[in-house]
């Protein structure tokens, strides 16, 4: 069977963002970047099914500027077979009805079994792209998957719902199904795996010549969020941060 | 203008969230039209046209079948607007329906105003003012972001067929969330540990805190996902619901799911190495430290 991963490449969210010239994204200098946390479990649940199937071919593909295949090795290393890379400098610019374009685009009469995809992206955070993949390529789509099982060519798994309940869904192969933290425990890569990871092909595409839908959604802008109000800031020296705590404790709770 | 609303409906119930869309709605100046998959038992207790179809017979869960009746809906009513909740049915239904139609999508909405609907960026870090290009949107409500109307008033009902052709998609029921073994919504001082708190061992030194603060720990969901916590320490939107008098939130970021389980507590103080997490928007106290060497400084304090 074919298996195709969707993989995004997201700044860490630990990071000072500041905004880019036109005020219509993150900039992305000095930023440190990773896989989409999403996508690890992901990439994860298509190794698993190879070591379970034998036989299977796992294809991760990833849209953005040249730094995207950084993190395409990570996935190679993680047990992925090859990677595709459709190179965008600007991938923000699309919204969700685009790359999942370029996705279907590349996938349609590929004939995968199975395609993976991330619950949302940790930066955008729509969680539209993997759902409207399935729909553009008329497959069930099982989301926000937090359990998974492949059985004669039937996939089953539990949808999380809110409060901890789950739904038990299965469906037909082949299907998309988009993975919810938790799904299951990425590995890391192994040194000899990421030596191997580096021998591993990844084809290069361009957006382009996939095409580029336009765009259902327009970007007036973004900013930052307004500054907390009235909180009480503690910083500096470890000691007086303690005092400043304990006296807070003292006045408004009877702690200690 | 006219929103459609889709009301969400759970083994026998109206979920609370349906009231958000209303007050969305009218935050919107749009005439709401509601659309629920449920049971005619069971309506939204809402004062306007409701478009019901029987969930005992189209399925409480079956993505092709809601989006077929959700079309017929749109096609009879052309509304300028159809809204969600950001939730495990809204973000599921939502896409596909926003395909069909040709629609643009927003997602997680926590706010508008002229320009556009703002929408989280980066974990909250950053707000983004997005509008659709075309005449109809489909928008999620990121929950809680909206009080939810007060429900009043009965619908005018009007019944829906069930669409030919079977779903790809086979819901075979639900599971009961885990029984919890600890209940944390009547701890009143809890203390959370968040991934910062870098790796199992340290969950003692979090549980030590609590104990000596004379509470409970709890936790944030990659720590229950690693296996350092039980589930029944999750706190958040698909863990446990608490509401202490003082929320110590260790090394926790303060994701929109984290805060909506936590957002009832009356006093919150956030230990984090990164002034601009975003639980410092909710926090009395933000205490900009690395909680491996604050909080043992903190626990000889209290101890000593
Ligand atoms: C549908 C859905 C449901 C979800 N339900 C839940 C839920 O119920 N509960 C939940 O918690 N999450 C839930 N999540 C996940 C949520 O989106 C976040 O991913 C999660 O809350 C992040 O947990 P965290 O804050 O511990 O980790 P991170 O976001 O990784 O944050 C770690 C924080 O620790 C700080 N830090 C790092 N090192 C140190 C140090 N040495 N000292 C001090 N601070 C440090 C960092 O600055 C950072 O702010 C859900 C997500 C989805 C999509
Ligand atoms: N630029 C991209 N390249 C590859 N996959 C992507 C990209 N953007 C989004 N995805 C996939 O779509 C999922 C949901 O993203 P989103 O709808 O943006 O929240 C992600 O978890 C990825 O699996």
């Amino acid at each position: 069977m074919k298996i195709l991963v969707c993989i995004k490449q997201v700044p860490d969210m630990e990071s000072k963002f500041k905004l880019n010239p036109e005020g219509l994204w993150y900039s992305d200098a000095n930023l440190a970047w990773r896989m989409n946390e999403y996508d690890e479990y992901a990439v994860e649940q298509a190794v698993q099914l190879k070591e379970q199937l034998g036989d299977a071919e796992i294809c991760v593909l990833a849209i953005g500027p040249d730094r995207v295949k950084e993190m395409m090795k990570k996935a190679l290393a993680m047990g992925a077979d090859r990677g595709v890379h459709i190179k965008d400098e600007e991938p923000w610019r699309m919204d969700c009805f685009g790359i999942a374009s370029l996705i279907a685009a590349y996938a349609r009469d590929k004939d995968f079994g199975l395609v993976f995809t991330g619950m949302q992206s940790q930066d955008r955070g729509s969680a539209q792209v993997g759902t409207l993949v399935g729909e553009m390529l008329e497959l069930p789509v099982l989301s926000t998957l937090v359990e998974f099982s492949f059985e004669g060519g039937r996939v089953s798994g539990k949808r999380e719902l809110e409060g901890g309940v789950r739904a038990r869904v299965s469906a037909q192969s082949p299907a998309v199904v988009t993975c919810q933290l938790g799904l299951n425990t990425p590995r890391y890569p192994t040194l000899p795996n990421i030596m191997k990871a580096k021998k591993k092909e990844i084809q290069t595409l361009v957006s382009s010549e996939l095409g580029v839908q336009p765009g259902r959604v327009e970007m007036v802008r973004v900013a930052f969020p307004e500054k907390r109000k009235g909180g009480m800031l503690i910083q500096g020296d470890i000691s007086q941060m303690t005092s400043q705590l304990m006296t807070v404790l003292k006045d408004k709770f009877s702690i200690i | 203008m006219k929103a459609l609303l889709v009301a969400e409906y759970r083994e026998n119930q109206v979920r609370e969230c349906t009231y958000e869309l209303l007050s969305f709605a009218e935050r919107l100046g749009a005439a709401p039209v509601m659309f629920i998959v449920g049971d005619a038992d069971a309506l939204p207790a809402f004062e306007g046209p409701l478009y019901l179809a029987e969930a005992s017979t189209c399925g409480e869960f079956s993505p092709s079948v809601h989006k077929a009746l959700l079309l017929e809906v749109i096609a009879r009513e052309q509304p300028d607007y159809v809204v969600f909740s950001h939730s495990s049915y809204g973000w599921d239904l939502a896409p596909r329906v926003a395909l069909a139609t040709g629609a643009g999508q927003i997602s997680e909405i926590l706010d508008l105003h002229e320009e556009g609907f703002v929408v989280p960026l980066c974990n909250s870090k950053l707000r983004s003012t997005l509008k659709a290009s075309g005449p109809l949107s489909v928008l999620t409500l990121q929950s809680g972001a909206f009080a939810a109307a007060e429900p009043q008033g009965s619908p005018q009902v009007m019944a829906l067929d069930v669409p030919a052709g079977t779903d790809p998609l086979r819901f075979e029921g639900l599971e009961e969330a885990e029984k919890s073994e600890v209940d944390l919504s009547k701890a009143e001082i809890i203390v959370s540990a968040g991934r910062g708190i870098g790796k199992k061992d340290n969950i003692e030194m979090i549980a030590n805190l609590a104990k000596a603060m004379g509470g409970e720990f709890g936790a944030s969901r990659p720590v229950v996902d690693a296996g350092w916590a039980e589930h029944s320490r999750q706190v958040g939107s698909t863990g446990q619901s608490v509401a202490p008098k003082l929320y110590v939130a260790c090394g926790i970021s303060g994701a929109v799911q984290h805060l909506m389980g936590m957002k009832k507590s009356d006093f919150v103080i956030a230990i984090n190495s990164d002034a601009e997490a975003p639980i410092a928007e909710v926090a009395d106290v933000m205490v900009v430290a690395d909680l491996k060497e604050f909080v043992p400084a903190l626990l000889s304090c209290l101890q000593g």
